[in-house]
């Protein structure tokens, strides 16, 4: 066995790194979620004009391997003219994948409020939005969020695929340097460190999260 | 049109099952209105055709003089005047009492939050349950729970208020405080149609009740004449059967 070879220099690179994989998560999470919500309220809620498309977008997301949807990004699109940077490819294409994925949570979420619920609420005189927004969404975030807990940690997990558009994120970062310098064994123990304290505290912060909202009566069915 | 309510000849099939026969009614200002009937026989669906909670198939409804069946009525404005209380209660799971009640003051009346605490809190205090504005529903006996419901519907100050078999889901010791609760908003001269089992309170405060089965009226008239001599064989079978199975005075 060879011996250990590792810089401490090599730290504040891969910390770099973790920041650009910070970035890139939190961007693709909050796209996915806009995207996500639109979506499943146009499954559940819109006309067939609207909810077949949805489920289209959807099947198609989860029916395909997310590395080939980035490289339809980053290297498809410049064909019909759509130049994006790396970094926008990689946040687009892992943002339209976890849409489709919040989206079936969302729905599910959305069909697991129950029937009386948006009754009640039309019976008051709200509209069908005004209802979806004060009485149907409200409960069915709080039901979605183990589900969509875990989606998240598989987010921050699978943004390592960016690598393979040469975005130096934790996992590129740590692939220059094992490559320059041979020592795969160490770099990539360390960036798996890395990764699970990111996954540790962003677990930590959705379980805060979910005790934070949670109200009597409304559990989350299922995990956790 | 003098009657605050009129339902006229309204008509509602599921599939091939043809629910509502053509149900025609009134109710006057003030008045309280018992509607009783087997299950299965169109109460709940033809309370629902009156806010249109369900769309009759044909059939025409006023309230106040304005149509409510007219594809020109804005219907959530309509609803906004029509308190509707259910069964299974609905409160809403995420929102505490007070939330409940003022939700429909400030989304649909747009109530300034302040002005609509202090009216929740009125409410929820006429149906005895000031102390629990911060109540979840989950942490509410079902009895406590209805009565929110009620105030929710109050809060709207409603020209009318549908109840759905406003006592059914409750364990039967928790029946007398909703039932009090509505006996007390009849003498204040509320309007309101109720669809109930309980024929105490039918007898005592209805001024008129309605027999219903299979889909239309079978009879209806003051609560003294149609318990003591009803004029269609099927009435007086089923005042027969409820009172077996509900008790006398219910
Ligand atoms: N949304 C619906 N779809 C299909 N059938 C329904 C629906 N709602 C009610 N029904 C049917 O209509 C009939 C009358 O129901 P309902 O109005 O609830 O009666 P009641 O309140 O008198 O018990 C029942 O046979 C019921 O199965
Ligand atoms: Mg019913």
């Amino acid at each position: 066995m060879t011996t250990f070879y590792f810089e401490w220099w090599f730290l504040p690179k891969l910390a770099q790194g973790l920041v650009l994989t910070v970035e890139i998560t939190a961007a693709c999470i909050a796209f996915g979620f806009v995207l996500g919500v639109l979506l499943a309220l146009g499954r559940v809620y819109g006309p067939k004009l609207i909810s077949i498309p949805c489920s289209i977008y959807i099947h198609f997301f989860r029916g395909t391997p997310l590395l080939t949807q980035l490289f339809i990004v980053y290297f498809g699109l410049p064909n019909w003219g759509i130049h994006l940077s790396a970094f926008t490819s990689g946040i687009l294409a892992l943002g339209l994948n976890t849409a489709a994925y919040q989206a079936e949570y969302f729905r599910g979420a959305i069909q697991a409020v129950k029937g009386g619920q948006m009754l009640a609420a039309r019976s008051l005189g709200m509209s069908r939005i005004q209802a979806i927004r004060y009485v149907i969404l409200p409960q069915a975030f709080r039901i979605v969020i183990p589900s969509w807990s875990n989606e998240l940690i598989l987010m921050l997990k699978y943004s390592s695929i960016v690598f393979s558009i040469s975005l130096l994120d934790l996992m590129g970062m740590g692939k220059r340097i094992a490559a320059r310098y041979f020592n795969y064994f160490e770099v990539f123990i360390v960036v798996a460190l890395f990764y699970l304290v990111l996954v540790f505290l962003l677990s930590q912060s959705l379980r805060w999260l979910e005790r934070r909202v949670r109200v009597p009566g409304l559990g989350a069915p299922g995990l956790r | 049109m003098n009657a605050l309510l009129v339902v006229e000849d309204v008509h509602k099939r599921y599939g091939k099952e043809e629910v509502l026969k053509g149900v025609s009614f009134q109710v006057e200002k003030g008045e309280t209105k018992v509607i009783i009937g087997p299950s299965g026989t169109g109460k709940s669906t033809l309370l629902r055709c009156i806010n249109r909670l369900t769309e009759p198939d044909r059939g025409r409804v006023w309230l106040d003089g304005v149509e409510v069946t007219s594809p020109k009525t804005n219907i959530n404005r309509i609803r906004a005047q029509i308190g509707f209380v259910f069964q299974d209660f609905n409160l809403f799971t995420h929102l505490t009492a007070l939330d409940n009640v003022r939700l429909g003051p400030m989304r649909v009346k747009g109530m300034k939050k302040d002005e609509a605490t202090r009216l929740a809190q009125e409410e929820l205090a006429r149906v005895g349950l000031a102390d629990k504005a911060d109540a979840y529903p989950a942490e509410l006996s079902g009895g406590q729970q209805q009565r929110v419901s009620i105030a929710r519907a109050l809060a709207m100050n409603p020209k009318l208020i549908l109840f759905d078999e406003p006592t059914s889901a409750l364990d039967p010791e928790l029946i007398g405080e909703v039932l009090q609760v509505m006996i007390k908003l009849a003498q204040e001269g509320m309007t309101m149609v109720v669809v109930t089992h309980e024929m105490g309170f039918a007898r005592s405060v209805a001024d008129e009740i309605i027999f219903m089965e299979k889909g239309v009226i079978v009879e209806q008239g003051p609560p003294a004449q149609l318990f003591s001599s009803p004029k269609h064989p099927r009435t007086a079978e089923f005042l027969r059967k409820i009172t077996e199975l509900y008790g006398g005075e219910g």
